[in-house]
């Protein structure tokens, strides 16, 4: 049997593929009935089927770069995407495509009756479905990624809040490791909002830093030179007693860069800057 | 502006133009005895490391002149390039806006003139 009677036969048989197919879909245990209904996945699995043999009409089974199935391609990765995004597992997703495999390999032993045809058929099949499995993996995989890079940027973009703490002076907690990426945007930030609120001090508080390194240490001069350039004074705040020790062993010159052990006392310092007095005040109480 | 020059630069910047400037603000600075420069970069969107030099030669040549120079209005990008550098400009003072920048010249002239009095009044005392 050449593959072009191969593919006719799929055609013909192509509903009881269906259904053979959701059978094999809905006995297993994996199923997420909480995130697709069967009803949709009837349709999906419908559609992907036609797909499917529609690219093999003309007798390929091998060349999946060809023009023929560019539609079934595209639609497992928009599927595996979507998959990623939804949450499945990677396991999930390749059972989707192995279980067709299952599907159609039954079919053939059913259907033909010439063992050496059969073994061919059948190997002929499982390269094709091979190849979309793997296909589907490598498209499930970069969706993952995606969804972490988003997510980092995402704590990036949260974890450098810039607050006004009163009119003039801006603070600045760091939560978490400095590293390059992080400054550029923890400076860009600050910068920016500078410029927006025209404060002529920023605190940099520390506390959330686990460890300074030299490396840490450069990127906070770099942030505090910046701010200088822009005309605005830069303190540091919240050096624990640990990193204290660390700056001094590994030598790091903190000494043109005001520093304070809280960001009460920075607070307090910055007022004394901007001639600002806090006084407790009397509290009346009208009756 | 009295005993203050303002320069504002309103393109950006290409060498030539950067030692004109250089050149023209030094002369001014002796021709009318300036106390104090000010330099407006606000509209200053891309910046390299020879302006970057020229700026700090001009306050260098300024502070010799006994003026001093102010920087103001620079952009967050233009100071981040210029960190990255590895130009923060040493002895050049800085400030967000012009406004702020003349109060700090003004501070600082003040600052200086009462230094003098003192001085002058320790001489009195002493003598």
């Amino acid at each position: 049997m050449n593959n072009n009677l191969l593919a006719d036969l799929l055609l013909k048989k192509q509903k009881e593929i269906l259904e053979q197919w959701m059978k094999n879909q809905l006995a297993n245990a994996t199923l997420r009935e909480d995130l697709m209904s069967n009803e949709n996945l009837r349709i999906q699995s419908g559609e992907m089927l036609d797909y499917l043999i529609k690219a093999i009409k003309k007798g390929n089974f091998e060349d999946l770069n060809s023009r023929e199935f560019e539609p079934i391609v595209e639609m497992l990765q928009g599927l595996s995407i979507s998959r990623a995004q939804q949450g499945y597992t990677p396991k999930e997703t390749a059972i989707y495509v192995f279980s067709l495999k299952e599907a159609l390999i039954n079919l053939l032993i059913k259907d033909m009756a010439d063992s050496r045809e059969l073994v061919d058929a059948v190997v002929l099949i499982s390269q094709l479905l091979d190849q979309l499995g793997i296909i589907t993996f490598e498209t499930f995989i970069k969706g993952r990624e995606s969804v972490i890079l988003r997510q980092t940027q995402e704590i990036n973009e949260i974890s450098t809040p810039v607050i006004r703490v009163w009119d003039g002076i801006l603070a600045l907690p760091i939560i978490g490791t400095l590293d390059s990426a992080r400054t550029q945007i923890v400076m860009e930030n600050l910068l920016q909002e500078i410029v927006d609120t025209g404060s002529s001090i920023a605190i940099l508080d520390i506390s959330g830093v686990p460890a300074v390194d030299s490396l840490v240490a450069q990127h906070l001069i770099k942030t505090v030179s910046a701010t200088r350039l822009m005309g605005a004074e830069c303190i540091i705040s919240g050096i624990r007693a640990e990193i204290a020790q660390t700056i001094v062993h590994l030598g790091i010159d903190l000494s043109n860069i005001q520093t304070k052990a809280s960001l009460a006392a920075a607070l307090k310092h910055a007022f004394g800057m901007l001639q600002l007095e806090v006084k407790k005040g009397e509290r009346k109480i009208v009756r | 502006m009295g005993e203050f020059l303002l320069v504002t630069i309103q393109v950006d910047m290409y060498d030539r133009l950067a030692l004109n400037l250089e050149n023209d603000l030094v002369t001014m600075i002796k021709k009318v005895e300036a106390k104090g420069v000010l330099i407006d970069i606000s509209a200053v969107s891309i910046v390299d490391s020879f302006m970057g030099r020229i700026l700090g030669n001009i306050a260098t040549m300024s502070k010799i002149l006994d003026a001093e120079t102010v920087v103001v209005g620079m952009q967050p990008a233009v100071a981040i390039t210029l960190v990255e550098l590895g130009l923060p400009l040493p002895g050049v003072h800085t400030a967000l806006d012009v406004e702020k920048g003349m109060l700090l010249l003004q501070k600082k002239l003040n600052f200086y003139e009462e230094d003098e009095d003192g001085d002058l009044d320790q001489h009195d005392s002493t003598e």
